[in-house]
């Protein structure tokens, strides 16, 4: 005899109420309004209230970083999974955009609140034109040279002795007001992730995520794909290089480490935990990542240790990532069927 | 007087390494022509279809595109100039709803200049016309078909889909890499009227078949390939007639069978 778990299976079917709030009629009803509203209500409220609930001066700090750490993910997710570009070049638009706004702050005297934007979109630029060579291929090219340039511009810095070398360049002005230091990076990192969130569904995020699923027909199409991609790479090394400016001026501080490889490997680790192409996930992936990683500094050298075990956790038992995981429990309801 | 060549292919050779996919293939396309192109598996056929519309660089000749040279050209700027193709093997976005993927060939700056498309441009509108298109092309518009996820498609609305994606271009020429394969009998014959249709509505086409029966019905000029070689060009009657393409294509009775229905 067959035991009944062969005879039944389980079954996930769309709750009413997320089928009810697909349509416009979601506008009649409060209860379909809240139950559209409430997860991304829950997510800003959350983050505005994160630095208040903070205990001291350090765990603010930590939610700095992990707004930083966030940009990154929102662009490394954006790129891998909207537009099939993986990159590893966090540590690249860190570096390039920390570098730039302190040049503009300590060479021309740029005010931290002009001087980051300017960052933002002249490093985005620059990245987007050294990573211009790469953007025709197909593969494993444009991972490969976006790892590349970070650890070629440290060792240039390095030898060369330019940019303030080892040292490093210092004396750079903080942002005016601690509030605005707190609140500006995360109302930045609301604004960039809700208008990713709609850029990938206009019809211009629509020819990029083609792109990623089918770059061949995109070509016959008519549609020049290098000059799509470029504009991909372009929004995501903007953001990316706008995390590493704020993260500068939050340091008073640019080094060779702003091109160090954390920055390009822990997106991708939030990505994986946080559920990629969703987004959200890369920001939630990482509010968990950051904090657990300062938390494990009391094991000292053990730290790593612990943050692999933790992460090979949520590879084994969570795969999807969490966000994903969440929408389905949010949206759906399983049920055991008879076959 | 004959109407002005529409493409004209010259001496077109295509090697692989050692291997020579096309050896020295020519051949002129009127206005308004369906020239269907048939040939035992592996004889070039698909690969003349990548040479022309510029996704594989010839290794000499060259292709003419209303007089003008295309050869060498990058394949976004050859759909560009009107010259379309389908894919054999169906390249949908799969995860975007069939009548999204109209968006993407809309986006095009053909679309955009050619207008003509009810709106275009604004935000929106590309929807609108893609569901236009795909009722032209059969796809139900009451129904839930153009608005379902495209890879739970069956593959009969995927082969639509690809035609659709050529006319969101407004194309002069469109290359048909085997729209009939893969199809069920009724629904082979539903794509033939849609084909007739296309010629009616002034657009020229290159269909390469494996259906031979359904493409005389449509084809007023038929081109055998073998083994890269073009074995000879004709109407349907003298391509069937000529001994040489019994021997390479078909080999038996399979002629017969086809003759019989002609």
């Amino acid at each position: 005899m067959k035991t009944a778990n062969q005879e039944r299976r389980r079954e996930r079917i769309d709750r009413g109420i997320k089928v009810r709030s697909d349509g416009l009629y979601a506008l009649m009803s409060w209860r379909e309004l809240g139950y559209l509203t409430a997860p991304r209500l829950v997510l800003i409220a959350g983050l505005i209230l994160l630095p208040a609930v903070m205990p001291g001066l350090y765990w603010q700090r930590v939610i700095t970083i992990v707004c930083i750490y966030s940009l990154l993910a929102l662009s490394f997710d954006f790129l891998a999974h909207y537009v099939g570009l993986v990159s590893l070049g966090g540590a690249f638009f860190v570096g390039v955009g920390g570098y730039l706004t302190a040049l503009l702050n300590t060479g021309w005297g740029f005010p931290p609140v002009i001087a980051a934007p300017i960052a933002a979109i002249l490093g985005g630029a620059i990245c987007t034109l050294l990573l211009l060579p790469c953007l025709p291929l197909r593969g494993v090219y444009f991972a490969i040279v976006t790892l590349m340039y970070p650890l070629f511009l440290a060792r240039m810095i390095e030898a060369l002795d330019i940019l303030g070398g080892t040292d490093g360049i210092m004396g750079i002005d903080s942002f005016p007001y601690a509030w605005l230091e707190q609140y500006g990076i995360i109302v930045l990192l609301l604004m960039i992730l809700f208008g990713l969130r709609r850029l990938v569904t206009t019809d211009l995020g629509l020819v990029m995520r083609a792109v990623k699923d089918n770059d061949q027909a995109v070509k016959a199409s008519g549609i020049n794909i290098t000059h799509y991609k470029a504009l991909a790479v372009f929004i995501a090394s903007s953001v990316g290089c706008l995390a590493g400016a704020c993260m500068v001026h939050t340091y008073m501080w640019a080094g060779i480490s702003t091109f160090a490889l954390d920055f390009s490997v822990l997106p991708i680790a939030a990505t994986v935990i946080g559920g990629g192409s969703t987004l959200v996930g890369p920001v939630l992936g990482c509010l968990i990542l950051v904090p657990v990683s300062e938390l494990l500094r009391d094991f000292g050298t053990l730290r790593i240790v612990f943050y692999s075990l933790i992460l090979l956790g949520f590879i084994v038992f969570r795969s999807e990532g969490l966000m994903i995981y969440g929408q389905r429990k949010y949206q759906q309801f399983e049920r055991w069927t008879r076959i | 007087m004959t109407p002005a060549p529409i493409l004209q292919v010259d001496g077109i050779t295509k090697t692989f390494g050692g291997i020579i996919a096309l050896n020295n293939v020519s051949f002129t396309l009127n206005e308004g022509d369906i020239l269907g192109i048939i040939g035992p598996n592996g004889s070039g056929k698909t690969t003349i279809v990548n040479c022309v519309t510029g996704f594989v660089k010839a290794s000499s000749g060259r292709v003419l595109f209303r007089g003008r040279p295309i050869t060498g050209k990058p394949p976004h700027k050859i759909a560009q100039l009107g010259l379309l193709r389908t894919f054999q093997i169906m390249r949908p976005y799969y995860s975007l709803p069939a009548y999204k993927n109209l968006v993407i060939p809309l986006c095009s700056p053909r679309a955009r200049r050619t207008g003509g498309w009810r709106g275009g441009g604004k935000l929106g509108d590309r929807n609108t016309v893609g569901i236009d298109i795909l009722e032209e092309i059969g796809f139900e518009r009451d129904s839930y078909v153009p608005y379902k996820i495209t890879n739970t498609l069956p593959t009969g609305y995927l082969k639509r889909l690809e035609l659709a994606r050529c006319l969101a271009l407004k194309p002069e020429l469109i290359i048909c890499d085997e729209v009939f394969s893969g199809l069920s009998m009724s629904e082979i014959a539903s794509m033939v009227p849609l084909i007739e249709r296309l010629q009616m509505d002034g657009i020229t086409l290159v269909m390469i078949e494996h259906r031979l029966r359904e493409l005389f019905q449509v084809a007023n000029r038929v081109m055998v390939l073998n083994f890269g070689e073009k074995l000879m060009e004709g109407s349907a009657e003298e391509v069937m007639a000529d001994p040489r393409v019994r021997e390479a294509y078909f080999g038996s009775e399979a002629v017969e069978e086809v003759m019989n229905h002609a």
